[in-house]
Formats: C-alpha cells, sequence, structure tokens
C-alpha cells in the first residue's frame, strides 16, 4: 500500500530524513516509533503531499507523491500533529466542509458525517464550537477528519500526544476499531504505545531506520530467549514455595526461575528458557500434572523501552567507531514547523 | 470550480462568523457617512448661495457629491483591504490548518481563487453600505446612475487588485499582524506613487505614477471607463494571483 524508496528530506540545515526505504502492506498497521526530531513528521508530510521529497520516491497505493499527488491526497486520511481544525466552527460545520473538500458530493455529505460522528464519539457535541471542546474530543474531532472520505491509508501523526491517561486509552481503542478498514500508520515517542496498537514497527532515529519488524520478532531478535510469567494457585491448602521453585526448575529447557509476588495462596514466577527453547507447553503440563491451578500463563516480551536503547546505543557505537558526520541532535525537541 | 466554492464559502463564513465583518462595515459607515455629510452639506450650501446671486442653474449631483464620495471610498478601501486579507494565509499556517487544505485533493490555485473570491465579496459587502447613503441621494435628487456603476466597478477593480497582492502577502507570514502591516504599507505606497507625477515629469516619473491605483481610479470615479485603467487592474490581479500561487508552492519546497 505504501513504498518509500531511498526517501531523504533536507531541510535548509538540517538532513531531516536520511535514505529511508519501507513497505506498508494493505491493513497493516505499523508504528512509526522515534524520539523527537527523528524525522517521523517529517516522513508523515512527504507521504501525505504536503511537502516534496528531496531526493527518493514515495508511493501510496501505487501513485508516486510527487507525480499524481491528487490521487494521493484522495486516497490518504491525515491527521497532523495539531489537529487542523478551526476553532470558531462548530463540529457538525467543520466536518461539512472537510468532507466536501475530500470530494464528497453533497448527497453523500450529511450522511457520512453523520456516520463519522458516531464512529468517533462525538455526536453529542457537533453542535459545539470545535474551540470550547476538550483537548481529548479536540482528537476525536481530527480522527473524524481523517476518516471522512474512507481513505485506503490513514496517517496519524502522535494521535495520543498530550492526551490524558483516560483519553489515551479511548483514542487508541478507536484507531483500533479502524484498523480493520484502513492501512495505518502512526507515529509516536511513546514506546508502549506501539505495543498497544501496532503489529509492525519502524524505529526511526536523527532520520534512518534503526529496525524494522514485527513487535514480537523485535522482541524475541533481540531477546533471543523467552520469559514466562505464570500465576499458580494450590487447589486446596497452602503452597510450598521451595516445592514450587523446584518443580518448575526442572522443566526441560528452563534456564532460571524468579519469584516475582506471593499473594494469599497465589505465587507469581518469571521463568526464563533457555536460549531458543519454547517452555510454555511443559511449564503449563508440569504445573497441572503438580496438582495446581494454573491462574495465568503469559510471555513477558522484552519492552519497545529495552528494544529501542539497545538498538539506537548499537547506533551510536558504530556511527562513533566509523566516521563522525557533523550529527543533528536526535533530542533536539524544538519542532520548527512550516 | 466546486473545490474552489467550497473554500469560498468556508472564508466568507469566517468573516461572518467573527466580529470583523460587521467591525468594517461600521467602521466604513461611519468614515464613509462623514464624508457623505460633508459632501451633501457643502453641495446643499453652495446651491443655496448660487440661488441667491440668482444663479438658479441646476448643480449636478454626480459630479460635485458622488464623484468626491467615490474618491473617498477608494481611500478608505486602503485602509481596510489590509484587514480583510491578513488573516487568509497566516491564520491557516499558524493555527496549522494549512495541512489539512494543502493535503485535500484540492489544487493550490482553487484553494487561492476561493480566499480571493471571499476577500472580493467581503470587500463588496462594506461597500456595500454605501448603498444607503445612495439610496438617500436618489430619493432626494436625480443623479445619474450609470456613473455610479462605473464608479463602483472601479472601486471593485482596484479592490481586487489591492486584495490580491494583500493575499499574496499573507501567505508570506504566519502572523497576521505582520501580514496587515505589510499590506497596509504596500497600499499606502501604491496611493502615494501618485503624488511623484505632482513635481516629477519625466519618463520614470509617468512610469511611477503609473504604478499607482488612485491614478487609475480617477476615470472611473469621473464615470468613464477605460480599457486602459480596466486592463491594468486585471493585469495586476492576475498578477497578484499568480504570485500568490507561487508563494504557497514554495511553501512546500521552502518549509
Ligand atoms: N520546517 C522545518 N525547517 C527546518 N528544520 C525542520 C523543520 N521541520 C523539522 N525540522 C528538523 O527536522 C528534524 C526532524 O523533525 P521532525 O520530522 O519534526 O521529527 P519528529 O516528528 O520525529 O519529532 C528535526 O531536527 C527538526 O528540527
Ligand atoms: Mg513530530
Amino acid at each position: 500500500m505504501i513504498k518509500v524508496e531511498g526517501l531523504s528530506k533536507r531541510y535548509a540545515r538540517t538532513l531531516a530524513v536520511d535514505n529511508i526505504s519501507f513497505e506498508v502492506q494493505k491493513g497493516q498497521i505499523v508504528g512509526f516509533l522515534g524520539p523527537n526530531g527523528a524525522g517521523k513528521t517529517t516522513t508523515m508530510r512527504v507521504l501525505t503531499c504536503f511537502l516534496p521529497p528531496s531526493s527518493g520516491s514515495a508511493q501510496v497505493a501505487g501513485f508516486d507523491v510527487l507525480e499524481q499527488p491528487l490521487e494521493v491526497k484522495k486516497r490518504i486520511g491525515y491527521l497532523p500533529e495539531t489537529p487542523p481544525l478551526y476553532p470558531d466552527m462548530e463540529v457538525i460545520e467543520y466536518l461539512t466542509f472537510v468532507a466536501k473538500l475530500k470530494g464528497l458530493s453533497n448527497a453523500d455529505v450529511p450522511g457520512r458525517v453523520r456516520e463519522v460522528c458516531d464512529r468517533c464519539a462525538i455526536s453529542h457535541v457537533s453542535a459545539k464550537l470545535i474551540g470550547k471542546l476538550s483537548k481529548g474530543y479536540r482528537q476525536r474531532v481530527g480522527l473524524a477528519q481523517a476518516i471522512l472520505h474512507n481513505p485506503d491509508v490513514l496517517i496519524l501523526d502522535e494521535p495520543t500526544s498530550g492526551l490524558d491517561p483516560k483519553q489515551i486509552i479511548e483514542t487508541r481503542e478507536l484507531i483500533k476499531s479502524l484498523a480493520g478498514d484502513h492501512t495505518i500508520i502512526l507515529s509516536t515517542h511513546i514506546l508502549s504505545e506501539v505495543e498497544e496498537s501496532c503489529e509492525q514497527v519502524i524505529i526511526i532515529n536523527q532520520g534512518k531506520i534503526v529496525a524494522q519488524d514485527t513487535v514480537e520478532n523485535l522482541t524475541a531478535r533481540l531477546r533471543g530467549s523467552e520469559s514466562v510469567s505464570v500465576e499458580i494457585r494450590a487447589s486446596g491448602g497452602a503452597l510450598n514455595q521451595s516445592d514450587v521453585r523446584q518443580k518448575l526448575e526442572q522443566v526441560a529447557g528452563v534456564g532460571h526461575v524468579v519469584l516475582k509476588d506471593t499473594r494469599d495462596n497465589r505465587v507469581t514466577y518469571e521463568v526464563e528458557g533457555l536460549p531458543g527453547r519454547s517452555i510454555r507447553a511443559d511449564l503449563a503440563r508440569t504445573i497441572v500434572g503438580a496438582g495446581w491451578d494454573l491462574n495465568e500463563l503469559r510471555t513477558v516480551g522484552m519492552s519497545l523501552e529495552d528494544i529501542f536503547l539497545e538498538l539506537t546505543a548499537a547506533e551510536k557505537r558504530s556511527a562513533r567507531s566509523t566516521d563522525s558526520t557533523p550529527s543533528t541532535d536526535a533530542n533536539e525537541t524544538q519542532e520548527i514547523k512550516q | 470550480m466546486r473545490n474552489t466554492l467550497i473554500i469560498f464559502q468556508k472564508e466568507l463564513r469566517g468573516y461572518f462568523a467573527s466580529p470583523i465583518a460587521y467591525l468594517l462595515m461600521a467602521f466604513f459607515a461611519v468614515i464613509f457617512g462623514f464624508f457623505f455629510y460633508s459632501a451633501t452639506r457643502f453641495f446643499i450650501l453652495q446651491g443655496m448661495q448660487m440661488q441667491m446671486r440668482g444663479m438658479g442653474m441646476p448643480m449636478d449631483v454626480n459630479e460635485y457629491v458622488i464623484r468626491p464620495l467615490l474618491s473617498n471610498a477608494s481611500v478608505i478601501g486602503l485602509f481596510l483591504i489590509p484587514m480583510i486579507t491578513m488573516r487568509l494565509y497566516a491564520e491557516e499556517k499558524r493555527s496549522g490548518t494549512i495541512e489539512l487544505l494543502m493535503t485535500s485533493p484540492v489544487s493550490d490555485m482553487e484553494i487561492v481563487l476561493g480566499k480571493w473570491l471571499a476577500a472580493l465579496a467581503m470587500y463588496m459587502c462594506v461597500l456595500g453600505v454605501s448603498a444607503v447613503n445612495l439610496g438617500l441621494l436618489f430619493a432626494f435628487g436625480k443623479p445619474d446612475w450609470k456613473p455610479i456603476l462605473v464608479g463602483y466597478l472601479g472601486l471593485i477593480l482596484q479592490g481586487g487588485c489591492l486584495l490580491a497582492i494583500g493575499t499574496f502577502i499573507s501567505t508570506t507570514t504566519r502572523n497576521q499582524i505582520v501580514a496587515g502591516g505589510a499590506t497596509f504599507g504596500v497600499c499606502l505606497l501604491l496611493w502615494v506613487l501618485d503624488w511623484v507625477s505632482s513635481y516629477e515629469t519625466s519618463a520614470w516619473g509617468k512610469v511611477v505614477s503609473y504604478l499607482s491605483v488612485v491614478t487609475h481610479f480617477e476615470p472611473f470615479s469621473k464615470g468613464v471607463l477605460d480599457t486602459k485603467d480596466i486592463l491594468f487592474y486585471l493585469s495586476m490581479i492576475f498578477f497578484g494571483l499568480f504570485l500568490t500561487a507561487r508563494s504557497v508552492e514554495s511553501l512546500r519546497w521552502r518549509s
């Protein structure tokens, strides 16, 4: 659905995006992860035809952003970092304007606007001025605006930034509910965000792609071994902890066992397998075989936080050892728009 | 075409949803009303004096009231136009809504045209306020309506040309006040260029005064339709809109 090849974007002095290539298949949710100033917004602006690439190419649904921008724009819904809203318009007025702008026929507009309002749970505020809405609602109006013309591709730039935890969860749910119909790219500098909502992740730092894989694969690749958290309950009477530990350690392929939590008659262990060994099935069998209840068995992935630190550290090490090009500060938080 | 209309409606609605439209119309009503009062009062006094001297010649309302009024209106326009155009692009750039416009399946020129036409419509609404005053003239006298029509055409052409320049200036900044100030400066400059012709008679003096938008308005205020002046305004409008479109395009490249 999206194909980026050798894309670079240079602002007057900064090389914001440096020769990146990636592909996104139809129907995927892809997380674009990187610290502030990594080049996420810039990449998205190129994909949405807001900025032309300095070199390389980008295609959306088979159309090149430079050669057929109109075709690309028709197929993209875009929520910029700051939702593009007019505070002195009512929600319904605004959505009607955008719907027409996106090329919906006049007859289709009211129905579609109502549909999208329902979908984004903003029907009850549709008569309010946008300027009077809370940040969470504004974000939803921004999302509504992006999906109005039912685009193939949704590009969401930090859709949950600046929201409170409740709003974040609601927005995530909303995005997930959109996943079926659209190919989605969302950018974020929050790692858990990607784990929560994305299937694929592209990690970008200082304008370069550092890693690109499924969330699980990345975790597996970096860790190499499997960690499992198990919660065990005695089916009657008390639980002998050393007994449990011994049983767990005897399972084939288990490396070491760490006690995480004890509560009433329940214990939680984190069991780490030896590299390349799958231990979940055996663990479950052993626990049940011993006559205990298995309350929970869950793979503990390496958090993306860990992955990210590892990857960027590796990047820095290699960069330092090879040439020392004048590097732009990756953590530069200033966001110059336009 | 449809896209231009969509932008046009949104912009025009924007003017009337904020106090700006009413402010401009009120401002114009007061200033124009003042000029109207002075002009008619002067006209009546003159008429009475003439009669006392036994010169019962019917005086020409068009010549003595309407013509100076139209010239005044054209000057008032210089002050109003920056306030009409300053927000057109600067505001969209500041709030980030420019990203919505420029990532929608709409061409830059359609947006430019829609915005400029809305500004022109707003300007015409402001001018429309003067219809009340003219109505009074028609109620109590018999002015010739053809020169008035020509005069208003001139006002609209001159306005369109300054509005196009103002729209262009608005694309160059994200600060409305800067856009408004700069537009006012340019409008003023284009106005005073006319003064050069009063002391400078050389070729360059002619060229400079040719560029003055006021010079070209004079014939219109007299009710004279000259294709040369119409062409001047039309080409200035075209030039202004062309610059605007180029500037919007370069937003993408510069950014
Ligand atoms: N309009 C601009 N002009 C100049 N430099 C810019 C502009 N926009 C972004 N940059 C620079 O490009 C780099 C990437 O920015 P951006 O794409 O906004 O990163 P992100 O969205 O990942 O935070 C940063 O170093 C930033 O300072
Ligand atoms: Mg960004």
